[in-house]
């Protein structure tokens, strides 16, 4: 089954990936700005990455005939520099008109702070006023019901957004009804311990519903699985739900997401998988 | 959305998953219990045996609710704590 992975940091991950993942049925990806690891110096690191991002990552999926989008921010674990942060979100449009990317993210907040929130507002300005659409990030663990409650408070107040053009990654639980509810778009991650597991995700679609449902692997540089979604597909198929409920959870729903992106020029993968390398 | 498995398919499947679970959680409250030291006063704990709890009652969304036995609370007045500058 062909399938997208809306949210994979193919950065921190090794050329054999992108061989393995287009094996299993990968025909796109979507890769949010993120933390590095480390705290970067200045806003020329994060040019450089926003560069890696539009220009070479995109080039290296094409050797796998995956085709790679992004996303552009700076990171809530970074947004305690508020000057810094300040410096990139200044410099983010310089990026926006590139090919393949979908809009602003991940933001969101990592502890729940004061700065963390100021950033995530003055992010949601610059999506605003550019009418780019918006990837978020909620927090781990005991963190994650207050701030992905504080985050729904923020989108709520914020009159310009479309709810239909947001979509709140990782959820669990305990935050997937709100985040529905108030007409976002819903990521569940899988993750070994930290997140969700495939099982779990089929709870939640059993319970849920599939309408403005998305699943992805998050994979990166720490314990993460980049092909958890076929594992979620298997899950799926053991639980005895269809094929086409399958496929709408993993492909059509991330396109019709990604397709609201004046920048998501997707080919459909029976063509696009056809055509000769350019 | 129905699950297209009935409640004994479930328990069938799942029955020996559920077993191992179950003991790695009494193993590893065994091993608490046999490490020198004490962690009878630290939270932590008090957080696992209330989960233990929603695990053996009869209400639905045990899930939802060992979530949120482990969050942090909610203040809807965060923005005026923080002093947020009001849109």
């Amino acid at each position: 089954m062909y399938y997208f992975d809306p949210h994979i940091h193919m950065v921190s991950r090794v050329t054999d990936d992108y061989e393995m993942l287009a094996k299993m049925g990968c025909v796109g990806m979507s890769e949010p700005a993120f933390w590095a690891g480390f705290d970067r110096g200045s806003v020329e690191g994060f040019r450089d990455y926003f560069r890696q991002l539009t220009e070479f990552e995109t080039k290296r999926a094409g050797w796998y005939r995956v085709q790679h989008y992004t996303w552009l921010c700076i990171n809530a674990k970074e947004a305690e520099n508020l000057s810094l942060s300040r410096e990139v979100i200044k410099m983010i449009p310089e990026f926006l008109d590139r090919p393949g990317v979908l809009g602003i993210g991940e933001i969101g907040l990592n502890k729940n702070t004061k700065n963390e929130a100021t950033i995530f507002l003055e992010h949601l300005d610059l999506a605003a006023k550019t009418d780019e659409q918006i990837l978020i990030h909620t927090p781990h663990l005991e963190d994650k019901y207050q701030g992905t409650r504080m985050i729904l408070d923020m989108l709520c107040g914020d009159r310009r957004l479309d709810h239909g053009r947001v979509l709140v990654d990782h959820v669990e639980e305990h935050t997937i009804r709100a985040v529905l509810d108030e007409g976002f778009w819903a990521g569940m991650t899988l993750y070994p311990v930290s997140k969700c597991t495939p099982e779990r995700a089929v709870d939640m679609v059993e319970m849920y519903g599939p309408e403005r449902l998305l699943v992805n692997s998050a994979g990166d540089w720490g314990p993460s699985k980049p092909t958890a979604v076929p594992d979620f597909i298997l899950a799926m198929r053991l639980r005895g739900h269809p094929e086409s409920l399958i496929r709408r959870i993993v492909y059509d729903n991330p396109v019709k997401f990604f397709s609201q992106s004046r920048n998501f020029d997707f080919t459909p993968p029976e063509v696009y998988q056809t055509e000769p390398m350019g | 959305m129905p699950i297209p498995l009935d409640a004994p398919e479930v328990l069938q499947r799942e029955f020996l998953e559920i077993r191992a679970r179950l003991l790695q959680v009494a193993a590893s409250l065994d091993r608490l219990g046999r490490a020198e030291g004490s962690v009878a006063s630290d939270p932590r704990l008090a957080k696992i045996h209330e989960a233990l709890a929603i695990l053996a009652d009869d209400e639905t969304d045990r899930a939802e609710r060992i979530q949120l036995t482990f969050s942090r609370a909610y203040d809807s007045q965060w923005q005026a704590t923080f002093k947020l500058p009001a849109k």
